[in-house]
Order: C-alpha cells, then structure tokens, then sequence
C-alpha cells in the first residue's frame, strides 16, 4: 500500500479502500511496465517500416514514466480518457498488449475491432475512454464522466492525459472553469513534452507555466519532473487521494520529453539533436534501472529477466496480432448506432428496424448501470468477436 | 384535451422525464434561474433542485462534451443550447465525439445523450441567431436528428429520445414555441421514426419539417380552396430519413415541392429531392421543386428577413407551377 492510498476516504462509501492493478506495483514492477511499453513502441517503428501498421503513429518513447506513474495511482474502478499518443496509458492500464497490437494492425482481435486503430484505443474493462485524437478533445468528456461520479456519489477518480498543446485550445479553458466550478472529482494529467507538434511551448504560449495557468483556475496544481517515475507516481497518489476526498479537481504538469518524432511522418525540423541528445539522458528507464541496481534491489540478472519477459510478451503480441482475422465487411455498418444502421446505403429498409417506444416511460436499468457502456468481451486476447450492444 | 404552448409540451416533457427517472438531469445556458432563453425549462429548477437543472457558464463545447462524458458515466442528460448557431461552438464534440465513439470503440461505448436546441428565423434575431443547420448535423452518421413540428411530437418525442442509446439532437423551431394547440392529457411517447402525412391530397406532395410544417399547411389550405389537393408529409426525423414515406406519396401524386429553411446548396432539401429522383423518377410528371431560404446571412429587417425565408404564398407558387 502506497502512502497516498491510505489518505482515500470517501463519505458516500464509508471510505471503503480500492486499489487498482497498479497500486501494488514495486520498484521492479515499475520497471517492467517502463521496459515493456518502450519494447512495444520500439517494436511498433519496425512494423511501420514494414507497413504492417499504417495511419498515424505517435509514440511515447521518453514519455513512459507519466503513463506508468500515474496510472500506479488509480483504482480499479477510475477512468482514464486519453490522447492519440495512447500505447502507453493503455498497455500500463491493463489492456492487453495483444489487443492493443491487434488493434495498431486492424484486426478484429483488436481493443476497437480495428475501427480505432492507434488513435482511438478503447477499453469497457479498464474504464478507458480513448484514445481521442483531437487536441483537447477529451478533456470535457473527462469533465462530464466525473460529473455523473459526482450526481451519483460514487467513490471514482477519472483522469484526463492531454498534452501541452491542448492547454491553448478554448476547451481546455472551459473544462478548467466548469471542473473547478462544479468542483469536479478529475485529475487533469498533463503530459508537457514541450512541443504541439512541431511548435515548441515558448512559441504557442503566453503562460509556459502550465501548472501556474491551471492554478488560476482555482484547483491545486503542481509541476511534477515527468522523467522520474517515483516523482509522478507519488505526485498522482497525493492527487488521485486529495480528489477522491472530495478535493475537486487537481492538475499535474508531468514534464516530459518525446525522445523521437510527433509521428512516423514527421522530419523533425523544428528541434535540435542537440536538444534531444540531452533529454535522452534524462531517459526514464536507465534512470531507475540504475538506481535499482546501485541499492541492491535489482541484480543485473534480474535486468536480463525482465529483459526477456518484455521481449516474449512483445514477440507475442506482434505473432497474435499478425495471425488475427480481418473484421468482415459485411459488418462495416456494425456499431455506428446501437441498431443496425438503417441508413445504410442499399441495407434493409429504415421503416421498422427499430420497436416502437413502450407506451408508458419506465426505468431502463438499474440506478448505477452504465447504459453507455456495453461491456463488451472483446478485449480479452483470445476472445469471440464482440457482440452487438443490447437495444435498450 | 388541453390546449398548451408547444413550449408547454415541451417542458411537460423534460418534467416527466425527470420524475420517472432519476438519471435525466437538465444542463444549459441559462436552464436554471432564468428559466431557460426560451422559457421552456421555466420552474423545473424549483422542483428539481440545482443538481439536476444546472446552469453552465457560456462554454458550449465543455457543457456538451461534459453531458457526453456523463452519458457514459451512467446518466440520461438532456443539454439544452441557446440556438443552433452556437452550437457550432460544440460541433467538435458532437461530430468528433458523440457521433464517433460508439464506432471508434466497436460498441464498447455509447452516448445516450440528448441535446436540444432552438433552429430556424422569423423573430428578426440576424444572421447569428436564425438558421437553420440542422441539415449539417443530418449529415453525420451516429447522430439522430428530430424536427418535431407537432405539439404531440414536441411532448412525446424526448422521452424515447432518452432511451436511444446513441446521441439525439431534437431541434425546436423558434416559431413554434408560443403555437397554441391540444394535446391529449395521456399524450405519451411516440416513435421517432417515420414521417408523417399531416395532410392527405392526390395531386402534389408537399415535403416540410420542423417550423415549415406550418408554411406548407398553410399553403396547403389555399390549394385546396381551389381545388388542388395537397399532402403534405412532415419528415419528422431527418436521420434517419424516411425516404419511403415521401417516395410512396409522390408515386401516387407524381409532384414533390420540398420546403426547407435552410439554404438550397447542399441542404436537406437536396438530400430529399435527390432520394425522390432515385426512387420515383419515372413516377413524376414534373421535376421535383424546392422551396428554401434565400442564400444569404439572416437579415434583420422584417421585410427582408420575411423576404428571405419560405413563405406560403412560395409554396403556392411552386406548386402551379408544376402544372398541379
């Protein structure tokens, strides 16, 4: 039990504790989850180069400790709602790693039946909301999945990643007035890795001083070092246990660095090498890697384990995901509503597709039910297709 | 019977809504105190509470995308914006958001959201308060789009709308909200599928939505006073669209006007008389006709803005004109 945890009190629920995959995550666990993210996007540019993955692909290389510490934090029952440089949040949160390189290969094994792709990874299981692939996009949507937290009293923390970019986007502003006006129980985790894009921070922004600009709004926020694991996972526990005690919102500013491109296409003209050559120092992983070894808790065996762990799970994610089925076509209009599509274009006729209402309006499911989330088995490694959403 | 405002029908709605399920909340500019910008939630905050009839700050694309977040986390929200020009400000949410996330997610996730909004011109509000896009939003896969033109529809259409599992977007014609009518006191739901013939006539079919649904029965009136006979098809839901409904009327009058107030390029309008050559060509005796706004920015003078939207005596016009 992490020290932050044990501050997790919530009067609706007794302060009934949770703890999430992650709280119980040692030293060593911390590593594993740096070392196989990083296995994974490292894997990810070879089958890029070799097409297997096509589309966008932003890579969090440099950035794994933001993921894996603040994820550390959060309870089994907290959402998460994402970026499109999403691989991290998602293996770190428990998807698995074959779903999530199904999905980057437009399988049907996929954590989005190869709808999403690498943008748009999604998770009923997990309680991960994407995967959003607009800038700022889902900070409202963390806003308004904490507000429903809030009418119904549930003892749930939701945390939004965006990056520093997002904070010049109106929305963010917005989201900022509305959480802390309605004193919303969200975590705003921003990953400040110093460019949108190819614009650096200085050149997009009045205020750099991102937890400085969150602070106006009237929520405690801190700047965290975003290359140091501990320091974020220690930051997002006091956070995630100051909110979940009815705290309101909490911002972080994980400064951070992504060590390669914005995305496969990009030639990365706006920085220097030198620049990068120098953040690459500061790399996450080597960082705690040493540290582990010099206080003893950590053999260089161990590193080799660890090693080879990471390389088994990646080596069989890619064969899983290469020898995943193609999602068949006849289902292209599957799951753009919850009723077959009855638009869609030569499909069966509109009239009649979906029952009438019933006559006299009734409660449709229970009080604390998530109408909007169908759990969907899809998500497992060797799971049948996903089912279609019950009607309601 | 009662005879009620359709603004009346309207807040009967949500008020039921709200008593039988506690999951539907209320949130917009203005719902609260003021009683809405339309008056349409007026007194819902007394009974209500403010956790459940919220006041948001004037930050469109927050308020949607939170009432989208809270549809996933469990709850029934009903967002009300001011008009459908600012909507505008949340259309990333909407477009981006709420149409998409069942589908990015392969049906993991849905948005049982509701929003609502006044559309349309006649109150001489200009060019940022009067039009009409709701044939935009009719573009876009995953959205449901509801004109209700009726007082029944107006009481009975948001509670199914509720129960959708995916995003509804319900726009209210301007015009209509002081419209006298009666309405069942056991009105209840009705399907939101389907388009409705309000008027039955053999000799040309009049396609209307939402506030032209008056302007073609007024025309329709006229006509029928010399002797034309008119139908007049309400599509009351604008996606889906009920293509056979429209297609099944004009097969037996072989003449469609389209009344829409939005504009001509690239409108609903369009969209409609497009799916009547697809499917009726060699049914008609005449080209379809449409009927729509001028294609300017929404004046605010009263002759002009008149001048500029769908008038009775347009409709009657294009229906002589097909030879009717």
């Amino acid at each position: 039990m992490s020290p932050g945890r044990a501050a997790r009190r919530h009067p609706a629920r007794g302060g009934a504790e949770r703890a999430g995959p992650g709280s119980a995550w040692t030293e060593r666990d911390l590593l594993h989850q740096m070392l196989r993210i990083r296995r994974f996007e490292e894997r990810c540019v070879e089958l890029y180069s070799r097409e297997e993955i096509r589309g966008f692909l932003h890579l969090g290389i440099g950035q794994e400790a933001c993921a894996v510490g603040v994820v550390a934090a959060l309870g089994a029952d907290d959402a998460i709602v994402a970026t499109y440089r999403e691989h991290a949040q998602a293996l770190a949160r428990g998807i698995p790693m074959r779903a999530v390189m199904a999905e980057l290969m437009g399988r049907a094994e996929g954590c989005s039946g190869g709808r999403g792709g690498s943008m748009h990874l999604f998770d009923a299981s997990t309680r991960f909301f994407g995967g959003n692939a607009i800038v700022g996009g889902g900070l409202p949507l963390a806003a308004g999945l904490a507000l429903a937290d809030s009418m119904r009293s549930r003892d749930r923390v939701t945390v939004c990643f965006f990056g520093d970019g997002a904070t010049a986007e109106g929305v963010f502003h917005e989201t900022m007035n509305l959480a802390a006006l309605w004193h919303l129980p969200v975590l705003f985790a921003c990953e400040n890795n110093r460019y949108a894009m190819g614009t650096a921070i200085a050149r997009a922004k009045a205020e750099t001083d991102l937890a400085l600009e969150a602070a106006r709004y009237r929520m405690p926020a801190w700047s965290v070092d975003g290359m140091d694991v501990h320091a974020v996972r220690r930051a997002a526990e006091a956070a995630v246990a100051a909110v979940a005690a009815g705290g309101g919102p909490h911002f972080l500013e994980l400064r951070t660095y992504r060590f390669r491109a914005h995305s496969m296409y990009d030639p990365e003209h706006y920085r220097d090498k030198a620049e990068v050559e120098q953040w690459r120092q500061r790399d996450p992983i080597p960082a705690l890697q040493q540290a582990l070894l010099a206080s003893g808790s950590l053999a260089p065996s161990d590193v080799d384990e660890l090693q080879a762990r990471v390389d088994a799970e990646v080596d069989d994610a890619v064969a899983f995901a290469a020898a995943g089925t193609l999602e068949p076509i006849e289902t292209l209009y599957r799951h753009v509503t919850a009723a077959p599509s009855p638009t869609a274009p030569g499909g069966p006729a509109a009239a009649g597709t979906v029952p009438a209402p019933s006559p006299s309006p009734s409660p449709v499911a229970g009080a604390d039910g998530a109408p909007g989330a169908a759990r969907s088995p899809s998500t497992g490694p060797a799971s049948a297709p996903p089912a279609p959403a019950p009607r309601r | 019977m009662t005879v009620v405002t359709y603004r009346e029908a309207l807040r009967q709605a949500i008020r039921q809504a709200m008593v039988s399920d506690d999951r539907v909340f209320l949130m917009g500019e203005d719902v609260g105190r003021y009683g809405g910008c339309y008056a349409v939630s007026l007194g819902l905050l007394q009974e209500f509470g403010p956790d459940r009839v919220r006041d948001t700050p004037l930050s469109e694309s927050a308020f949607v995308g939170a009432g989208i977040g809270a549809a996933l986390g469990g709850m029934l929200p009903i967002v009300e914006v001011m008009t459908v020009n600012f909507s505008l400000l949340a259309l990333d949410q909407l477009v981006n958001t709420a149409a998409a996330l069942r589908y990015m997610s392969a049906g993991q996730f849905g948005v049982p959201l509701v929003v609502r909004m006044t559309t349309g011109a006649g109150r001489q509000l200009a060019a940022q308060h009067s039009h009409s896009l709701e044939g935009w939003y009719a573009h876009v896969p995953g959205l449901r789009i509801l004109a209700p033109a009726t007082h029944e529809d107006a009481s009975g259409m948001l509670w199914p709308a509720l129960q959708d599992p995916d995003p509804v977007l319900l726009f209210e014609h301007g015009s209509l909200y002081n419209v006298r009518a009666d309405l069942a006191d056991d009105a209840g739901p009705v399907p939101l599928e389907g388009a409705a013939v309000r008027r039955r006539g053999d000799d040309v079919t009049v396609v209307a939505y939402g506030g032209t649904l008056p302007t073609a029965l007024a025309a329709a009136d006229q006509l029928g006073s010399e002797g034309i006979g008119v139908e007049v098809v309400d599509l009351r839901s604008l996606r889906p669209l009920d293509a056979a409904t429209v297609v099944s009327s004009v097969v037996r009058t072989h003449r469609a006007v389209v009344v829409d107030e939005g504009w001509r390029t690239g409108s609903l309008s369009a969209e409609v008389a497009s799916r009547v050559t697809e499917d009726a060509f060699y049914d008609l005796d005449a080209p379809v006709a449409r009927v729509c706004s001028a294609e300017v920015p929404m004046p605010y003078a009263k002759h002009l803005e008149d001048a500029a939207l769908p008038q009775p005596a347009d409709v009657v016009a294009a229906v002589r004109a097909l030879g009717a």
